[in-house]
C-alpha cells in the first residue's frame, strides 16, 4: 500500500511531499475534502433533500387521480414519481462538482495544486468522485424511503442493486457536466446561471407522464430530444415494470455518451486551462 | 415632538448599548460636540467607536442613556435625525452594477430630491469628489480610493448638517488621505458642518479634530483638545547622545536636575529625561544645551519628544493605542445583525 | 419641484434602483423568466390527458388549467426572488445606506413591493404570451381577465411581504431555504393539478384550509368565464395581505433593531 498522505489538509494547503502517492491516493484524499466541504454546507445541500421529497409527497398526492388515465402504467403516483429523487440526487451532483471546482479556480486552489507534484486532473476527478459518492449516499436514502412507503420494486433485489448503479451513473454524468462547465468558464456564478437549464431538462422530460400519454406534440417531441427523459424511464422500468430491456438499454446507451461528452469536455477544458497558465 | 435645540451640535448623555453577549460594548458615555466642530472620536478596534456612531446615526437603538443630534432625540425622533446627518460608515457599501452618478441620484431621491436640483447636486459632489471622469462607470471597478470618494459624496447629497465618518480613510493612500481631510476641514470651516469622525490614526485626530475624545472598552478616558490632552499628560521629553560612552554618567547628573531620567525611552547609548511640567515652562532646550556646556561634555545628538496622543492614550489606559488589538480591547464590536 | 411626498419619492427610487438591476443584470434577468416558463411547459405539456379523469369538470382545457397555477406561481415567486435582493443588500452593507438616507423605512419596504409588482406584471403578461401560443383557451371577458390578474398581482404583494419579512429578519442569502419552502408548499398544497373534489385524503384537508386554494379556484374560474366565490378569494387574499402585512412591517422593526 502507498504512504497515506494527506495533501491539501485544508483549503489552499497542499502537502509538498504529496506527488510521492498515486493518482487514485491523490483522488482519493481530495474527493474526501469535496465531500467534507459539501457536506459542511447544509444550507447548500439540505434543500436539494427537502424539495425532491416534498415535490414526491404533494405530487404523488396531488396526481394520484392521474392514475385512472387509460393505460398509465402504475397503481400509484409515488411509485411513478419516486424516480424524481434519483434525477435530483443527479442535478445536485452538478452543482456539487461544479461549484466546487469553480470556487477551487476562483480561489487559486486549482493554481496553487499545479505548482505541486499533484496533478491537477485529480482534482477534477474528486470533484466528480465526491459528488457521486454524496449523490450514492441519497439514492440509498431515497430507496430505504421507497421501501418505506411500500413502493413496489417490481424487479425485485437485483433491480433494486442495478437501480442505485445506474442512479449513481446518471450522477456522475451530471457531475461531469457540472465539472466540465467549471472548466470552462471558472466562475461559479456563470455556473449558478446554467443550472435553470438543466432543471428544466428534468421538467421537459417524461418525469411527469409517460410518453405515450403525452397529449401536447410539441412536449412529446422535446421528450423525445430530452436524454434525461432516457434516464427517467430507464430507472422507473425498474421499479413499476420489471426489467424492460429496451429502456434499459436506452438509459445504458444515453449515459455512456453524455458521460463521454463529460469527460471529453472536462478533458479538453482542463488541458486548454493548462495550456493558459 | 419638539427639537431640544435650533443648532447642530450633538449631546451624549449616560449613553449605553449592551448586546445580547459580551460586555457594555458602550458604557455610560457622556459627549458634547458644538456646532461646527470636528470632533475627534479615537480608540483603538472594538473601543465601541462604530457602537456609538451607529447609535448616534439611529441604525442602532441605544440600551440606555439619551443623545440629541442637531436637537433631535436618536430614539424618538430618528426619522428627523436622519434628515439632518449625513454617514460615511466604515464598510463601503456600494452597489457594483451601478455607476457613480447613479448612486447619487438614488440617495438624492432616497432623500426627497429629485429632478434638475438632483441632477445638479450629483454634478457638483462628483466634481467637488474628483470623480467626473468616472462618474458613469460602475462602481464595481471603482478602486478603494474612488470609493471612499464617492461615498462622502453621497453622504453630502443633501447637504447635511452633521456629519457622521466612521474611519473614512482606513485603506486610503496617503494623497487620497490628505485630500479627504481638505474636504472635511473645509466642511466644517466653510459650510458650518459639525463632524464626528471616528479614528484609530492618531495624525488625522491631530491633524483634523478641534477637539479629540479617546475611547477604550465603551468608556470615555480623556477628551479635550489635543494639544490640550498632551500638554495634560507632561512635558517633552529631552534626548542626549554623548560623544564618548564614558560620558553617559555625566550626562545623567546633569540632566536629572530638568526631571526624571527615563532610561527606556532614549535609543541606546543616550540619555533620556521626561521635563519636569513647571521646569518645562522655564527651561528651554537651550538652557539644558548651556548646562551641559557648563559642565564640559560634548553632545553628538539632541532630540527632543513631544507627547502624542498616543503618550495621552498609554498615560489613560497603560498602553498604546497602535499597538492595541480586537483582544486586547476587550469588548470587541460585533457586526450588527 | 415635485409634490410627491418624501415617503413615496424614496419608495419609487428604491423600487427604481430593484427594476433597473433586473433589466441591465441577467442573472437577476433569466432565472425569472425560466423558472415560471419551466413549471407551465413541464406541466401543460405532460399532463394535458389529466384533464381527462372522470370528476374533472372544467370548461377550459387543461393548458388553461395550468396556466392559472403557473401564473400565480410567477407572482408569488417573484415575491422570493425579491426576498433574495433584501437579503443580499443586508450582506453588502447596502441595506444599511437604504436605511440612513430614508427618514421613514417602511418607504423601503414599499419601495420593494411596488418593483415586484410590476415585475410580476411582465412576468404575467410573458406566461400569458407562452401559454397563447401553446394551446390557451380562454373563456372569460376582459373584466373576468382583469379580475384574475388582479387576484394574481395581489399574490405578488404576499409573496414579496412574505419574503421582505423572512429577510428582513434573517438578513442572510443562505437562509434563503427557510423563505422559499413555505411558499413552495403553500401553493402545491392547493388544488394544482386537479380540482379540490378531487384530491384525496390529507391533501384535500390541507387544500380546503389554504387560502391559496381560493384565490386559484376563483382565478381559474374567471378565465373560464364562469365566476362564482369570487368574494370567498378577494377575502382570502385581503386576510392574507393584512397578516403579510404586520409580519413584513415587524420585519422592518427587527431590521431596525438589529442594527441593519
Amino acid at each position: 500500500m502507498t504512504t497515506a498522505v494527506a495533501a491539501p489538509t485544508a483549503r489552499g494547503v497542499v502537502n509538498p511531499h504529496a506527488g510521492s502517492a498515486s493518482l487514485p491516493v491523490q483522488v482519493l484524499v481530495l474527493a474526501r475534502r469535496s465531500i467534507k466541504g459539501a457536506l459542511s454546507r447544509p444550507q447548500g445541500y439540505m434543500p436539494a433533500v427537502i424539495m425532491p421529497l416534498l415535490l414526491l409527497t404533494i405530487n404523488s398526492s396531488g396526481l394520484s387521480d392521474a392514475t385512472r388515465i387509460p393505460g398509465f402504467p402504475a397503481d400509484r403516483f409515488l411509485d411513478f414519481l419516486l424516480v424524481i429523487t434519483f434525477m435530483q440526487a443527479a442535478l445536485f451532483a452538478t452543482s456539487n462538482a461544479g461549484l466546487g471546482l469553480a470556487r477551487d479556480i476562483e480561489e487559486g486552489f486549482m493554481d496553487r495544486l499545479a505548482l505541486t507534484p499533484m496533478r491537477t486532473g485529480a482534482l477534477v476527478t474528486a470533484q466528480i468522485s465526491g459528488a457521486v459518492v454524496i449523490a450514492f449516499g441519497a439514492a440509498i436514502v431515497y430507496i430505504i424511503i421507497g421501501l418505506a412507503t411500500q413502493v413496489d420494486f417490481h424487479s425485485g433485489v437485483l433491480g433494486v442493486l442495478l437501480l442505485l448503479v445506474l442512479a449513481t451513473w446518471t450522477a456522475f454524468c451530471f457531475a461531469a457536466i457540472g465539472a466540465w462547465l467549471a472548466l470552462r468558464s471558472g466562475s461559479s456564478e456563470a455556473l449558478q446561471g446554467i443550472f435553470p437549464l438543466l432543471f428544466a431538462s428534468l421538467f421537459l422530460s417524461t418525469l411527469n407522464m409517460p410518453r405515450d400519454l403525452i397529449e401536447a406534440e410539441w412536449f412529446q417531441v422535446v421528450t423525445r430530444f430530452n436524454p434525461v427523459s432516457y434516464m427517467v424511464d430507464g430507472m422507473r422500468s425498474l421499479i413499476i415494470t420489471g426489467w424492460d430491456g429496451r429502456a434499459l438499454l436506452e438509459m445504458v446507451a444515453v449515459l455512456a455518451l453524455v458521460s463521454g461528452i463529460g469527460i471529453a469536455g472536462c478533458a479538453r477544458a482542463l488541458r486548454r486551462r493548462q495550456a493558459q497558465g | 415632538m419638539q427639537r431640544s435645540s435650533e443648532d447642530n451640535g450633538i449631546e451624549v448623555r449616560g449613553l449605553v448599548k449592551q448586546f445580547k453577549t459580551g460586555p457594555k460594548a458602550v458604557d455610560g458615555i457622556d459627549i458634547d460636540v458644538a456646532p461646527g466642530e470636528i470632533y475627534g472620536f479615537l480608540g483603538p478596534n472594538g473601543a465601541g467607536k462604530s457602537t456609538t456612531v451607529n447609535m448616534l446615526v439611529t441604525l442602532l437603538p441605544p440600551t440606555a442613556g439619551r443623545a440629541t443630534v442637531a436637537g433631535w432625540d436618536i430614539s424618538t425622533q430618528g426619522p428627523d435625525v436622519r434628515k439632518t446627518i449625513g454617514a460615511a460608515l466604515q464598510a463601503v457599501a456600494l452597489d457594483n452594477f451601478l455607476t457613480a452618478r447613479e448612486h447619487l441620484r438614488l440617495i438624492a431621491a432616497l432623500q426627497g430630491i429629485t429632478g434638475p436640483r438632483a441632477r445638479t447636486r450629483a454634478d457638483e459632489l462628483l466634481h467637488r469628489v474628483g470623480l467626473e471622469e468616472a462618474a458613469d462607470r460602475k462602481v464595481g471597478g471603482f478602486s478603494g480610493g474612488m470609493k471612499r470618494r464617492l461615498d462622502l459624496a453621497l453622504a453630502l447629497v443633501h447637504e447635511p448638517r452633521v456629519l457622521f465618518l466612521d474611519e473614512p480613510t482606513t485603506g486610503l493612500d496617503p494623497q487620497s488621505r490628505t485630500s479627504l481631510w481638505e474636504e472635511v476641514r473645509r466642511l466644517a470651516r466653510e459650510d458650518g458642518v459639525t463632524v464626528f469622525l471616528t479614528t484609530q490614526y492618531l495624525e488625522e485626530a491631530d491633524v483634523l479634530a478641534d477637539r479629540v475624545g479617546i475611547i477604550n472598552r465603551g468608556v470615555i478616558v480623556a477628551e479635550g483638545t489635543p494639544a490640550a490632552l498632551k500638554a495634560e499628560i507632561g512635558a517633552p521629553t529631552i534626548e542626549i547622545v554623548p560623544t564618548g560612552d564614558d560620558d553617559r554618567v555625566a550626562m545623567s547628573r546633569v540632566l536629572e536636575q530638568f526631571g526624571e531620567l527615563h532610561p527606556e525611552a532614549g535609543s541606546p547609548g543616550s540619555v533620556a529625561v521626561r521635563l519636569d511640567q513647571d521646569l518645562a515652562k522655564r527651561a528651554s532646550l537651550v538652557t539644558i544645551i548651556r548646562a551641559i556646556d557648563e559642565a564640559g561634555l560634548q553632545v553628538a545628538e539632541v532630540r527632543q519628544h513631544d507627547p502624542s496622543l498616543d503618550d495621552v492614550f498609554l498615560a489613560k489606559t497603560g498602553r498604546t493605542l497602535e499597538g492595541a488589538t480586537d483582544a486586547e480591547a476587550g469588548v470587541a464590536e460585533p457586526v450588527a445583525r | 419641484m415635485t409634490t410627491m411626498p418624501r415617503f413615496l419619492l424614496a419608495a419609487r427610487a428604491v423600487a427604481w434602483r430593484h427594476l433597473y438591476k433586473w433589466i441591465t443584470v441577467p442573472a437577476n434577468f433569466m432565472p425569472t423568466f425560466i423558472f415560471p416558463l419551466i413549471f407551465f411547459g413541464g406541466f401543460a405539456g405532460a399532463l394535458g390527458r389529466v384533464g381527462d379523469v372522470p370528476g374533472f369538470d372544467y370548461d377550459a382545457n387543461y393548458t388553461s388549467w395550468i396556466f392559472v397555477f403557473s401564473l400565480l406561481q410567477t407572482c408569488l415567486f417573484g415575491g422570493l426572488a425579491t426576498g433574495f435582493t433584501i437579503a443580499g443588500d443586508f450582506q453588502s452593507g447596502f441595506a444599511r445606506r437604504l436605511m440612513l438616507a430614508v427618514a421613514d423605512r417602511r418607504s423601503i419596504l414599499l419601495g420593494y413591493v411596488m418593483s415586484t409588482f410590476a415585475r410580476a406584471a411582465v412576468m404575467s403578461a410573458v406566461v400569458t404570451g407562452v401559454a397563447a401560443l401553446t394551446g390557451l383557451e380562454v373563456l372569460g371577458s376582459v373584466a373576468e381577465l382583469a379580475a384574475m390578474y388582479a387576484l394574481a398581482l395581489c399574490l405578488s404583494i404576499c409573496g414579496t411581504l412574505w419574503a421582505a419579512g423572512v429577510m428582513f429578519r434573517a438578513r442572510d442569502p443562505q437562509l434563503g431555504p427557510a423563505m422559499q419552502i413555505p411558499m413552495f408548499i403553500a401553493i402545491f398544497l392547493a388544488p394544482v393539478y386537479v380540482p379540490l373534489d378531487l384530491l384525496e385524503g390529507w391533501l384535500h384537508a390541507v387544500a380546503s384550509v389554504n387560502p391559496i386554494t381560493y384565490v386559484m379556484q376563483a382565478a381559474r374560474d374567471l378565465l373560464a368565464g364562469h365566476p362564482h366565490d369570487t368574494s370567498i378569494a378577494v377575502y382570502a387574499i385581503a386576510g392574507l395581505m393584512g397578516l403579510l402585512l404586520v409580519w413584513a412591517l415587524t420585519g422592518v422593526r427587527a431590521a431596525e433593531r438589529a442594527g441593519g
